[in-house]
């Protein structure tokens, strides 16, 4: 029995039709121009409404994801003058902000070498779009593959427009981090003889994504957690960070949380803060559903631009190409990519292939956008929709009939649950917000433009490019995670903390004033608001 | 076109929520605005696990709030949170860790088969029996068997024996991984390479090439076959 409406099995059975013909099919990969072309013609990025112009602060005149920028230009949610900083709550050699998989290993790292740690975080250790990740850690640890190959992978999948020193930095370390989790006891997709298991991401010209079954990030973020609560790391959950703290040098001087249960501000000193806050999917930019987490607003790109640091590539925004469609309770979440890296086709309504599924993300997304928009390709859905079937059915027909449990049980459970067995049947898929691209520009030392603020993961900019490949955001957050906390750890040693301030806040809202902007929101926003308008009338605020 | 509107009872309070939505849109309908027992909305991190039964059923049923879709005058509860102990220790130590289990996690021992682990876990998973693999010393089993967890709570929070399952899996899974399988000679061999710098001059030369001359090669790499 089918778990599909009626009215979409006939396109089901185009699909088995084609597949025996698809198997054999070749589509030869775009040339990095073509590719350009397509991206251009149907990204949602080069829609004329999805940037805007940012009118004050580091980056005043340069044209980010508008949902972003109108967040840069609101008030800040505090009022510097109520703020006595006298009554300090906390005093630590380093703030770590954020409880994803870039915060706690720089927690861990930190503590490791000796300094004082607070971890502070929105909700609860763990919450995060690490926790959702699922492909798994690119790193070239097989022996037909090299950082080299990494290097020209990554910056070719971020359109060149990544900062090399980064992504040197990235691919150098990629083998020490896999090691460093298999350390720590994560349970890494094996081989027999116990090598890593690995697949392709899109763009990646070897096998280098090693994975826990289909829920990588979850096994990460369970195990790193743990070890946290093994060595005693103090953690503050339910308090995010709304504005940083600089002294009257302009240098890090801690952060003001404030604890979303109760109200109450607490004021932290610290010799330095490392964000690690995460992504921007909750803004929903280009009105695009997302796979992130619910805490994905981009406090940390708010409260580090009003401190003075310079944001990079944010006017490039990561759509996963396969988010699902169907059933509707599922819209927009993750299908990971190891699914086309296990030899998954996309397939439009009249059963055919439009491109090489392992192309990379931007690229893969761009396709489908085009072959549904442009094209009238396809699948109408019950509710008046359209997606594309991801033939999923393939990964056992290609490998072996127990693959899908094996490595995929996480989709196989979520969408058992929705009676559709994707052992069987395909998923029906459509690009989805998933990722920023851009953030808090850094070094390879993982310093922001602020001296004392570090910034690792998805919260920062320019190891990614405007394009980042399946595989390296698990990789770039601990990458990020260990660089700035050994570099922080070096810095508290020598710095002096002065006279805390919130002068930054005020002197943001002065230019505000001063170039006439009004905009009636302010930030961070810290959740999204899914409240219904009819109860939003009603609530009379 | 009018939504088709149903009854559900949130904690006790009645409300008629559009057909089809999951307990956590239908919960946001209303207009709850959540900051616990909500978290990554895909089914992933355990903040969101409820109970609920259903009119003339004595039977206690579990989902997660994010992935669970409504059913007519279903009335529940979520569990953001339930109380559990986690034993702190040093993998790095462990030398006999069926007795470190024992040391760690006395309360095993406890677990008396009961299964109501089982129809608590909104992952299917079966609890009683990856603690049953534990108890062997059959770490493998253990491991695989809990691998699913997302540690939601809701186990624990039926556990007769007052165990907090999810927690010692972790214990498990982690000394498994990390001592029970080898540690693959290929991951040693090349941060061997890394450490002793064999890459760094020939990314250092890759880096330096102009944008122009990076195309080209990127153009022309050779994939290995799917």
């Amino acid at each position: 029995m089918s778990g599909y409406p009626i009215s979409i099995q006939e396109s089901i059975k185009k699909l088995e039709q084609t597949r025996s013909f698809r198997l054999t099919q070749e589509i030869p990969r775009l040339s990095f121009s073509e590719r350009e072309q397509l991206l251009k013609e149907c990204h949602p990025d080069y829609r004329p409404d999805s940037i805007k112009e940012v009118r004050v602060g580091p980056n005043k005149g340069e044209r980010l994801t508008n949902k972003l920028a109108d967040l840069l230009e609101a008030k800040s949610s505090l009022k510097p003058d109520k703020i006595d900083l006298q009554f300090i709550d906390h005093e630590v050699d380093i703030l770590v902000i954020g409880g994803g998989g870039a915060g706690v290993s720089a927690a861990l790292i930190a503590q490791e070498r000796g300094a004082s740690v607070l971890l502070a975080t929105k909700l609860r250790i763990g919450d995060s779009n690490t926790i959702m990740a699922e492909g798994g850690i690119a790193a070239a640890t097989q022996c037909n593959d090299t950082p080299e190959r990494h290097f020209l992978d990554t910056i070719g999948g971020g359109r060149f427009k990544n900062k090399k020193d980064l992504v040197s930095a990235l691919v150098h370390d990629a083998p020490l981090m896999v090691e460093w989790l298999k350390d720590l006891g994560c349970m890494f997709d094996t081989h027999d003889n116990g090598d890593f298991v690995v697949s392709f991401a899109g763009g990646q010209q070897r096998r280098r994504v090693h994975s826990c079954k289909d829920t990588s990030g979850l096994e990460f973020m369970r195990v790193i957690r743990d070890e946290l609560y093994n060595r005693k790391i103090p953690v503050l959950e339910y308090c995010p960070a709304i504005e940083l703290l600089l002294d009257e040098e302009g240098k890090s001087a801690g952060a003001i949380l404030k604890n979303i249960e109760t109200g109450e501000h607490l004021i932290v000193k610290a010799k330095a803060v490392i964000l690690a806050t995460g992504g921007i999917g909750r803004l929903h930019p280009c009105d695009f559903p997302t796979t992130n987490h619910y805490g994905a607003t981009a406090d940390g790109l708010v409260i580090a631009y009003r401190a003075g640091a310079n944001l990079l590539h944010m006017d490039h925004i990561q759509f996963h190409p396969t988010g699902a469609m169907w059933p509707e309770q599922m819209l927009g979440q993750l299908i990971t990519e190891a699914c086309r890296g296990n030899g998954s086709h996309l397939v439009n309504i009249n059963g055919d292939r439009f491109i090489n599924e392992l192309e990379t993300r931007d690229t893969v997304s761009s396709a489908i956008l085009r072959e549904v928009k442009d094209r009238g390709n396809g699948i109408p859905t019950p509710t008046g929709k359209e997606g594309i079937w991801l033939d999923t059915p393939l990964i056992n027909i290609r490998g072996d009939a127990g693959k899908l449990d094996r490595m995929f049980a996480g989709i196989v459970h979520r969408f058992n649950e929705y009676g559709i067995d994707v052992r069987k049947e395909p998923i029906m898929i459509f690009p989805t917000q998933h990722y920023q691209n851009g953030g808090v520009e850094i070094d390879s030392d993982a310093r922001t433009s602020v001296a004392g603020i570090y910034a690792a993961g998805e919260c920062s900019g320019g190891v990614q490019g405007i394009n980042r490949l399946g595989g390296n955001s698990l990789l770039d957050i601990f990458v990020f995670g260990h660089r700035s906390a050994n570099n922080a750890c070096e810095y508290v040693k020598k710095v002096k903390v002065g006279k805390l301030s919130l002068r930054h806040i005020t002197e943001y809202n002065r230019q505000l004033d001063e170039v006439g902007i009004n905009n009636g929101l302010t930030s961070p926003i810290l959740l999204p608001d899914y409240t219904r308008e009819a109860v939003k009338i009603k609530s009379y605020n | 076109m009018e939504e088709k509107l149903v009854d559900i009872n949130v904690m006790g309070k009645l409300y008629q929520v559009p057909e089809g939505l999951t307990i956590m849109t239908a919960m946001e309908w209303i207009g709850y605005k959540f900051t616990r027992g909500c978290g990554c909305r895909g089914g992933f991190c355990g903040a969101c696990g409820t109970f609920y039964r259903l009119p003339g059923n004595y039977k206690l049923q579990v989902g997660l709030a994010c992935s669970t879709k409504i059913i007519p005058s279903m009335y529940l509860t979520q569990i953001p949170y339930f109380p559990s102990q986690k034993a702190l220790y040093d993998l790095d130590e462990i030398e006999n860790p069926v007795k470190a289990l024992l040391e760690l996690y006395p309360e095993i021992k406890k677990c008396v088969g009961c299964g109501a682990c089982v129809k608590a876990c909104p992952q299917n998973l079966r609890p009683i029996d990856y603690i049953a693999a534990a108890l062997r010393g059959d770490w493998k089993e253990a491991a695989e068997l809990s691998f699913d967890c997302i540690m939601c709570g809701l186990c624990a929070s039926r556990c007769t024996g007052e165990l907090v399952p999810y927690n010692i899996a972790l214990f498990v899974r982690r000394y498994f991984s990390k001592s029970v399988r080898p540690k693959p000679k290929h991951i040693i061999d090349r941060n061997k390479e890394i450490r002793e710098g064999m890459f760094d001059e020939a990314v250092k030369a890759l880096a330096s090439l102009s944008e122009e001359e990076l195309k080209k090669k990127y153009d022309l790499r050779e994939f290995e076959k799917l």
